[in-house]
């Protein structure tokens, strides 16, 4: 039997998730040892045996015995929840009890309780997400510090912090609770468009990583989903915008890895499955009051999803989506994207224009396609020399091998005026 | 042909449960290819990292473990090769050499004169 890629890593979530809920959240390290010590069993017995008929209820079936032995070994080293002591404290209640807790109901929503756990308001957004990825997806600190670009050591401290953070909630989070559900279920949706944009458009050069990252955010939306108090008109936009999004994921590097713009991707590999899913995704969220941010990222997404050709796109829809996103969750950022919509909409001068009257765009001044869309829109005015000068900016800014490289062809393109190569644009979207 | 016993020392058991995995798959690989070319007598069984060590004309009974952690007998195999230089050939492909661990390749002491 051929195991399925992910397998370890996304077991690993699911029971680090069941143990902490029995254990308690401060015994979060036992929980994690406990899946070690069930990982090595599997490790050495299905390598000389094979993989068993059903590899995750094995594993689910080995850490509870594991739990089991842990429980009896630390019953009075350590404090549990007052239930589970009263469990633990004779063998007549030890293991049923423990059968129990790992019954298929019981640990059906752990994943969900750990996600919620994992966006504590006292954890900042890039403390949320780093756990997320060690806990519930099962990377390892060094797979944690390759997708962000990090050291090892700054990572392993950000996730150390955020794990004190959690032991001091003692419980895993209540999502049977609705008020409680419906206050944190923002920080949630935030935390996962953060983890998928990180794939989309984060720094790290390898795309196996960023795309692992997409998927992984879409799977814990896809959980998010199930749960009656999770699935809102916000949910389904926020899934609907990582469809729209991952249909076009595969594209975003030709074929001998460069990084290759939306102008010149080739549209007949796009995945119509995710776009046909993110449509129908899309429509369900059109329900009830809100207009969310997800809701206009996902429209935007979808006008160009559905765009045949390049030429095909409505500009003026993205625009006007940009403008209301720009009323609901202004940032320089969206500002930029929309700035570059009017430019293709209305011609390079009124881009360049609106580009150099955003707002706070010092704030910008660390990203390398802010230097790249001013240098796109010059060289389509025919400045070739000012456009260098700030594809050069961009180049001096940007985090990874396949930025670089994209960035020097620019710079060749402008040196080379005489060639009167057709303008491009880097499209942000 | 004759007989070997692989045991198979120490090898970190740390690692994500992506290096975990792929580990793993390794050594399955690495013993389906020694199965599929007819080296495999026994594929053998992995051992428990504790039990009882018996000692002595006293019968002393201590818990294990038995060694330092890194030479732990994690467990073993049983191989048929031409001959010794052959068997160890063979072990060069384990997984464990990848993770500080060690192949002990022993001959089956053979019942004929």
């Amino acid at each position: 039997m051929e195991l399925s890629e992910h397998l370890f890593r996304h077991e690993a979530g699911h029971m680090v998730a069941t143990l902490t809920r029995l254990f308690g959240t401060h015994n979060l390290a036992l929980a994690e040892d406990v899946v070690q010590d069930a990982f090595c069993r599997a490790f050495e017995v299905w390598k000389v045996r094979g993989v068993p008929e059903n590899p995750s209820a094995w594993l689910m079936a080995t850490a509870k015995n594991r739990a089991i032995d842990a429980l009896r070994r630390e019953r009075t080293a350590r404090t549990f929840e007052p239930e589970l002591s009263r469990l633990i404290q004779s063998e007549w209640t030890l293991a049923p009890g423990v059968e129990e807790l790992f019954a298929a109901n019981a640990i059906k929503d752990d994943l969900l309780r750990m996600m919620f756990s994992c966006c504590h308001p006292r954890l900042g957004e890039e403390a949320q997400i780093a756990l997320m990825l060690n806990i519930l997806c099962g990377f390892g600190v060094d797979e944690v510090a390759g997708a962000f670009v990090r050291t090892h050591s700054a990572i392993e401290k950000r996730i150390s912090r955020a794990k004190r953070v959690l032991a001091s909630s003692k419980k895993l989070f209540d999502v049977s609770a609705g008020a409680e559900f419906c206050s944190r279920l923002p920080a949630v949706q935030r935390a996962l468009y953060l983890l998928f944009n990180e794939g989309y458009h984060g720094a790290s050069p390898e795309s196996a990583v960023r795309v692992d990252l997409c998927r992984e955010a879409m799977r814990l939306t896809a959980i998010l989903l199930e749960h009656p108090f999770g699935v809102t008109p916000a949910t389904y936009a926020l899934a609907a915008l990582m469809h729209l999004d991952a249909a076009r994921l595969s594209t975003r590097t030709d074929s001998s890895g460069n990084l290759s713009s939306l102008f010149d991707q080739d549209r007949s590999l796009w995945d119509s499955k995710l776009i046909a899913e993110g449509q129908r995704l899309l429509d369900l969220s059109a329900t009830g009051p809100d207009l969310t941010e997800y809701h206009l990222e996902a429209a935007i997404a979808w006008v160009h999803a559905t765009a045949g050709r390049i030429e095909d796109t409505n500009w003026g829809q993205i625009v006007a989506l940009y403008d209301t996103l720009m009323t609901i969750r202004p940032s320089p950022v969206v500002a930029l994207n929309r700035a570059i919509a009017i430019g293709q909409h209305e011609g390079p001068e009124r881009g360049l224009q609106e580009i150099l009257g955003i707002a706070n765009h010092s704030r910008l001044a660390k990203y390398p396609f802010y230097f790249a869309a001013l240098g796109e829109f010059e060289s389509r005015s025919g400045k070739y020399e000012q456009a260098q000068e700030q594809f050069e900016r961009a180049l001096g800014l940007a985090r990874n091998p396949m930025e670089r490289s994209f960035l020097r062809k620019r710079i060749q393109t402008c040196e080379g005026v005489a060639a009167s190569a057709p303008g491009r644009a880097i499209a942000s979207k | 042909m004759s007989e070997f016993v692989f045991l198979y020392r120490g090898g970190s058991r740390d690692g994500s449960p992506a290096e975990m995995q792929q580990v793993m798959q390794k050594w399955m690989n690495w013993l389906k290819g020694l199965g599929e070319k007819g080296h495999i007598k026994d594929q053998g069984q992995p051992l428990e990292r504790t039990g009882k060590l018996v000692k002595g004309k006293q019968k002393t009974v201590t818990d294990g473990p038995f060694a330092e952690a890194k030479d732990i007998v994690g467990g073993y195999t049983l191989i048929q090769a031409r001959d010794l230089d052959q068997a160890v050939e063979l072990s060069k492909g384990c997984p464990i050499l990848e993770r500080d661990g060690a192949v002990e390749v022993r001959p089956v002491m053979k019942m004929s004169m």
